[in-house]
């Protein structure tokens, strides 16, 4: 067992340097050319998660955890990283996504398309992936701080890959800012965290107490640093503009794996905590339900593809949330099988979505490659000329709408088994946050389904809205290959999650080791997970039998072709169809108070031929512009006599710095 | 020994006042040099051989007391300037600063607590006192080279504090130090370039129109 987890860990070690030199022959100039560069760390990127997806897998199935010290001299004591369950279930996806994408990457944003960003890009594209990798290896708060930097940096640089054009800049920017915000918190976490245990190191599960105005200090802290990066309502303002402004499968890697990098860091620092609070529980269920249903409440809204992604982000971020908070609910009421279910169910969505997530936005990179644009309101009809990516962002649609017989649907079951747990529990404040929050996950993922439908509705059926941005060709296998493994592993995981069961109740253990004292139950107890296998495989071949009996019925009629909503005109055109903002109308107005939509109303002259007019709308990010921005400009306003102290001259900069040190000297003289 | 060394110690604090007083650009730069390989020499005066040592010596007398040196004077031709003119502060008050600050120093090194084999030493005020005055030219100098010469008195003031742990100091720290300086001398080197690119000017006083509104 020893030497299978040496070996595990090695594994793991060994794909995370090759990640991070996987872009540094690029850099050196002269020694290949551009293309060939790519191709290398295209190579060495498939090579770094091969491994590293093994290592993870044996550090899965073995379950145990090891820790190495690392020979650092730094001043705060020795550094370690270490590999759990916990650990190995997050480099999962990192491995499984960043090589996906990096396969998609060659062809998507191929060297003799973009020579001028494409070193850049390759090169933090490998840095990230090392970055979120000893992010989730790391076991003192120093080292954390470290990996945490260095990915964050990387993916700002991976953001405004394209920093010639003003959007990314201002999407990089505030990226920036909201990151840095984050870490702001990080760095009074680990300190208050040193304060509780006495060491930088990170405690043993369960080793602190909870109850003490301390421990809530840490707890609050850690859900704004790291949920500033999880993207939690209402720190996700950086979100939206990040993910639609960054390439495809930049995108698909922010949105399924960093999200849940910021994740990691709150289950690793609940984990520190024994009884818990129920208010903790509570607040993390409250933040889950919000996220969640105004996260997708602003996605329908959206009539960008890759800003309505992010949104749904924003929406499963919240279900992930939602989950957590069942287990910690049920760790203060001494409830194991919500501990258990709630966070079987977190930890499998995170898998779940960073699946689904890189398969939704990998497609939409196609639909963008083929189509020349993101706005949703000029695509269409792309099922007809990418019947294959048409096929895999179905899939991708239809798991993320939580539906079976796909993997989005066992984590929702789960986490819905919690809250039923709850209801028909000991009853008081945690049937209440669970008969509150089952409801609100119901209408997630009611809207989630509506907006796939206006999602996949306006951009793959019908028939294209304009002839500029008409879907031109199929994308190339290395584009379509990964689609396709992450279609399946979806389906897979939708049809047998007793595959995963034994691997997430290891990983639930280490983090609620109270588990092993208390009843120890199998999740294959609490949820019916044969019964999905057979559910799954009966609307699975009945999915196939209404297809092939469809199909057969229609080779034998004759077919006429039509615009789509042509509702009988005499001269339909493409622009009668239904627009994504139409489709999308009611339920916008409806959650009008969150979203506050604008609208410009067409101006009809009167008379009897009336001039051209034009109709527009849009969602702005409503909790940037309407709170943030106004918040800060105000705050701008009040403190701008601070601002005199930069003045811009060195000198003066230089002499703060010796005032200060002055001041220190003469204040320990004395 | 020892007093071997606090006589040069003693010798580096008078450059410090030589490098506050001047308003000759290459004077500076020559002192500072000077500066450097005393510097250079001192490791060998207080710690026994050792091959490590040797490699310090070279290295740091090569950089401090000719490389830097060096590319500062070649600067300072290619700028056609020679004297600081118009300082924020005037030399005679620069001086009288640096006095009181050296003063301070003393004082306040004789109180800090320190191992018994290194209380005798001038070690710990004289890189206090370098510090300042390294300061000092860097708040009071307008000119981006006299900027340069701050920085590295400044660099000399902290040398001479690491000087005391020299065994004991991990390479990596070491390593961090020249890499410190070779930084700083890059940077100030692109800020000179640049400042004298755009504003026709070496002075670092119209950066102020680069700041943001």
């Amino acid at each position: 067992m020893a030497q299978e987890l040496v070996a595990a860990s090695t594994l793991i070690f060994a794909a995370t340097l090759l990640a991070a030199l996987s872009g540094a022959p690029l850099l050196v100039p002269g020694l290949l050319s551009v293309s060939r560069g790519q191709l290398l760390a295209t190579v060495l990127m498939l090579a770094a998660s091969a491994l590293g997806l093994i290592g993870a897998a044996v550090a899965l199935i073995s379950g145990s955890s090891e820790i190495f010290q690392l020979a650092w001299a730094l001043p705060f004591g020795p550094a370690e990283i270490g590999i759990d369950p916990l650990s190995a279930w997050f480099l999962i996806p990192i491995f499984l996504i960043t090589g996906c994408a990096a396969l998609y990457a060659r062809t998507y944003w191929h060297a003799g398309h973009y020579p001028h960003n494409v070193r850049k890009m390759t090169f933090f594209f490998g840095v990230m992936t090392a970055g979120m990798s000893a992010v989730v290896l790391a076991r003192d708060g120093i080292s954390f701080l470290f990996a945490w930097e260095i990915m964050a940096l990387a993916s700002y640089f991976l953001i405004t890959t394209e920093d010639e054009k003003p959007e990314v800049n201002a999407a990089g920017t505030l990226y920036m800012i909201t990151t840095h915000t984050g870490t702001l918190g990080l760095f009074a976490l680990f300190p208050l965290l040193n304060l509780l245990s006495g060491s930088w190191l990170f405690p043993a599960a369960g080793s602190l107490t909870a109850s003490s105005p301390l421990a809530a200090a840490v707890y609050l802290i850690a859900l704004f640093g790291f949920g500033m990066k999880a993207g939690i309502m209402p720190l996700h303002i950086w979100l939206p503009s990040a993910h639609a402004n960054a390439p495809s499968h930049v995108s698909a890697v922010m949105s399924g794996v960093i999200l849940k990098v910021g994740v990691y860091g709150i289950v690793r620092t609940l984990s520190f905590f024994n009884a818990v609070p129920l208010w903790w529980g509570c607040s993390v269920l409250a933040l889950g339900g919000v996220s969640g249903v105004v996260g997708v409440a602003f996605a329908i809204g959206q009539h960008d593809l890759k800003r309505l992604l992010a949104y749904h982000s924003i929406e499963n971020i919240g279900i992930i949330f939602m989950g957590l908070g069942v287990a910690l609910v049920g760790q203060a009421t001494g409830s194991p099988a919500m501990m258990l279910l709630g966070m079987s169910g977190a930890l499998l969505h995170v898998l779940n979505h960073a699946l689904f997530k890189a398969l939704l936005f990998l497609g939409a990179g196609s639909v963008i490659h083929a189509t020349g644009t993101r706005e949703m309101d000029l695509m269409g009809g792309a099922a007809r000329r990418l019947p294959y990516t048409a096929l895999l962002f179905g899939v991708g649609a239809v798991a993320i709408c939580g539906l079976p017989p796909l993997n989005g649907f066992v984590s929702e079951l789960l986490i819905y088994l919690g809250f039923f747990q709850g209801i028909q529990g000991t009853g008081g404040a945690a049937a209440a946050a669970a008969a509150l929050a089952a409801p609100a996950l119901a209408l997630v993922g009611g809207l989630a389904v509506a907006c796939f439908v206006k999602v996949y509705g306006i951009v793959f059926l019908g028939s294209p809205r304009a002839e500029r941005h008409e879907a031109s060709h199929e994308a190339g296998w290395p584009m379509l290959l990964p689609m396709l493994l992450l279609g399946s592993i979806c389906l897979v995981i939708g049809l047998a999650p007793s595959l995963v069961a034994g691997p997430l109740g290891r990983v639930s253990l280490t983090v609620l080791p109270l588990l092993v004292t208390t009843a120890g139950l199998p999740l294959q107890e609490l949820a019916p997970l044969e019964m999905i296998t057979i559910a799954g495989a009966l609307l699975l071949a009945l999915i196939s039998l209404v297809t092939f009996w469809y199909r057969r019925r229609l080779a034998g009629t004759v077919c006429s072709e039509n615009v789509t909503w042509g509702c009988g005109y005499q001269r339909p055109a493409p622009r009668i169809q239904y627009s994504a903002s139409s489709f999308a109308g009611m339920l916008t107005s409806l959650f009008a108070f969150v979203l506050k939509p604008q609208s410009h109303p067409p101006e009809i002259a009167a008379g009897i031929f009336p001039d051209r007019s034009r109709f527009s709308s849009h969602v702005p990010e409503a909790v940037l512009e309407l709170v943030y921005i106004p918040a800060l400009k105000r705050l701008y306003a009040r403190f701008s006599g601070v601002r005199k102290l930069q003045n811009g001259i060195l000198q003066q900069y230089v002499l703060y710095s010796l005032v200060t040190l002055v001041v220190l000297l003469a204040v320990s003289y004395f | 020994m020892i007093t071997l060394a606090d006589q040069l110690l003693v010798l580096v604090l008078l450059i410090n006042f030589i490098s506050l007083g001047t308003s000759r650009l290459i004077f500076s730069i020559r002192a500072v040099a000077v500066q450097g390989v005393i510097l250079g020499i001192l490791p060998g005066l207080i710690h026994p051989f050792s091959w490590h040592l040797v490699g310090i010596t070279t290295v740091i007398i090569a950089v401090k007391g000719f490389v830097i040196p060096l590319l500062l004077v070649r600067a300072v031709r290619s700028a056609e300037i020679k004297r600081e003119v118009e300082p924020f502060l005037g030399y005679v008050p620069t001086l009288l600063l640096g006095a009181v600050f050296t003063a301070l120093s003393f004082g306040f090194a004789g109180k800090l607590p320190m191992l018994p084999e290194h209380q005798n030493y001038m070690f710990v005020p004289a890189s206090i006192a370098t510090l300042m005055s390294g300061f000092l030219v860097l708040t009071t100098r307008r000119k981006a080279i006299s900027q340069v010469i701050g920085y590295l008195i400044l660099e000399n003031g902290i040398f001479i504090f690491g000087l005391l742990l020299a065994e004991a100091m991990p390479i990596m720290v070491e390593a961090g130090a020249l890499l410190d300086l070779l930084v700083g001398t890059f940077v100030m080197g692109i800020v000179i370039n640049q400042i004298s690119r755009e504003f026709s000017s070496l002075d670092t006083s119209r950066l102020t129109s680069l700041k943001e509104e």
